[in-house]
């Protein structure tokens, strides 16, 4: 039996339909399987959500994503230019909120910081002052913004909410959608959050211990049953 | 009187050596976090290098420029052997100590065992009160200076220098940002074996090198280093400033031989008080 191909991220989709699709995915760390046999797509301007637990393999699927870690079996095919916003932020704490911004250029052609400011006004003012001295969500708006800076195809978010109060994850969240509105930028948004993930993405995922569990637009995933159970705390969204 | 002003004159170019030699520390933990025990052989192989050339008939300026473009290439290749092999900190830490000995076993097959020096920059000695100050002290300090304060200017104030700075700050964002970790790590190797050349061909006039001369260069650079915690050149400056003055007092008031017990004592001291300053931020 022939082993499957070695995923590459920067392969190139054919055609202007998908900006992501993954087959057969599988990651492991050593014995253990993080990802086992993952299929996933994202098409060109839209929002698709990536919910599962704690250990389901949401972050090892976007480290995988980002070349971070090296699949041993599966294909990946980007679309177009992939940014990350990683789980926790994960800024340049003893620079500046603008430094921080321009570093997130490292291979765009610009490093103008002007149109980030223009998406997240509320960073103007804190331009000068160290990354690790800003609340939660302003350190939020600043990863998201590093990552914008790289003008990418498919912005990929892990954990938005993590550590935000619901007002600060509302606004936050308000701004990726009118990014996708009005830009048209392609988001994949991986939440242990399920019900702010099924709100913001029309289409979504849920990721049970490596594998994909269930697939399909967020409306009908929320009426299941198993989600419901899992995810939604037994409640029905209206 | 006229004696204490010599040994702070004499001290305070030991210390810009060993502040050149500890920034090489700052720079490599910095961005790669490993320890670079080999950072003394660049002080004795940029030294040896230029010795060779100025022997050569290379003039002046022209063979101190060459060994030190020649020591930061020997740094790029120990920073390849140290981190393309992804090495635990440990396992780096160790190599580079085998750099440091394989670097002494090549310089004293190439140049001997003799102690080697050349002659400094030349012009009258300068009077200060009673003391005499050669104007290869002034160059050392003058030029260990201008690099230091550009250096600082390259970290601080531009994009490259944010980038090592990034990488420094937290290597897995920086790889996300698309930065290469790794090529960054041996721009920082190269720099580290540049100032490092840049101190063997500044005290090499005033001090003679030997082959082996790289290990005590090493403790006292690292020993500077350790004020900063390995992570703040301007406290490796102070560091090596104290360093520097400190040897020469000892050597001057009590005896050359305990010059270096007294660095190593110091430099355990800071170690402990390093130790107790984390340990108590980590309690709060």
């Amino acid at each position: 039996m022939t082993p499957p191909a070695p995923a590459s991220p920067d392969a190139r989709i054919d055609g202007p339909a998908l900006v992501l699709r993954v087959d057969d995915l599988v990651v492991r760390y050593g014995a253990a399987v993080a990802l086992d046999g993952v299929n996933l797509t994202v098409a060109r301007g839209e929002m698709v959500a990536l919910i599962g637990a704690n250990g389901a393999g949401k972050t090892t699927l976007l480290n995988t994503l980002s070349g971070v870690l090296t699949p041993a079996a599966g294909r990946i095919e980007l679309g177009g230019r992939l940014a990350h916003v990683p789980e926790g932020r994960e800024l340049f704490a003893d620079l500046t909120v603008d430094d921080n911004l321009r570093l997130g250029a490292w291979r765009a052609p610009s490093r103008d910081t002007g149109p980030i400011y223009d998406v997240f006004p509320k960073l103007r003012n804190l331009a000068a002052r160290r990354a690790g001295h800003l609340s939660g969500g302003e350190q939020q708006m600043v990863a998201i913004g590093r990552a914008l800076m790289a003008a990418p195809d498919l912005l990929a978010v892990d954990e938005l909410s993590q550590g935000l109060a619901p007002i600060v994850v509302q606004e936050i969240g308000s701004h990726l959608v009118r990014l996708n509105e009005e830009v048209g930028l392609s988001v994949l948004l991986v939440e242990q959050n399920a019900r702010l993930a099924l709100d913001l993405c029309p289409r979504a995922y849920v990721l049970e211990t490596g594998r994909v569990a269930e697939e399909g637009p967020s409306a009908r995933l929320r009426q299941e049953a198993a989600v419901q159970h899992a995810y939604l705390g037994g409640h029905v969204s209206s | 009187m006229s004696a204490l002003l010599q040994y702070l004159i004499t001290g305070v170019s030991r210390g810009f050596l060993f502040a050149l030699l500890a920034t090489g520390f700052v720079v490599i933990f910095r961005v790669t976090k490993v320890v670079n025990f080999a950072q003394g052989a660049f002080v004795v192989l940029g030294g040896f290098i230029a010795y060779s050339l100025l022997a050569a008939g290379v003039p002046h300026g022209v063979s101190e420029g060459l060994a030190v473009l020649a020591t930061a290439g020997i740094g790029l290749v120990f920073g390849a052997i140290t981190i393309l092999g992804n090495l635990t900190p440990v396992a780096a830490l160790i190599t580079t100590i085998g750099l440091a000995i394989a670097s002494e076993a090549i310089a004293m097959l190439v140049w001997g065992t003799t102690p080697l020096s050349f002659s400094g920059l030349g012009g009258t000695d300068l009077h200060l009160g009673h003391v005499l100050v050669q104007p290869q002290y002034l160059l050392l300090i003058g030029v260990s200076l201008v690099v230091l304060v550009g250096l600082w200017l390259v970290l601080e104030r531009t994009y490259v220098g944010k980038g090592l700075t990034a990488c420094a700050s937290n290597p897995y964002a920086a790889r996300l940002a698309g930065i290469n970790v790794k090529r960054m790590g041996l721009l920082a190797f190269g720099l580290g074996g540049a100032l490092g050349g840049l101190g063997g061909v500044l005290i090499m006039p005033l001090f003679p090198l030997t082959y082996d001369g790289d290990v005590n260069l090493a403790i006292l650079g690292f020993a500077a280093a350790i004020v900063g915690g390995l992570t703040s050149p301007g406290l490796a400056l102070v560091g090596g400033l104290v360093f520097g003055i400190a040897e020469q007092l000892v050597a001057g008031y009590w005896s050359q031989a305990n010059e270096t017990a007294v660095a190593l004592g110091l430099m355990i001291v800071l170690l402990l008080w390093n130790a107790y300053r984390q340990r108590a931020e980590q309690v709060a």
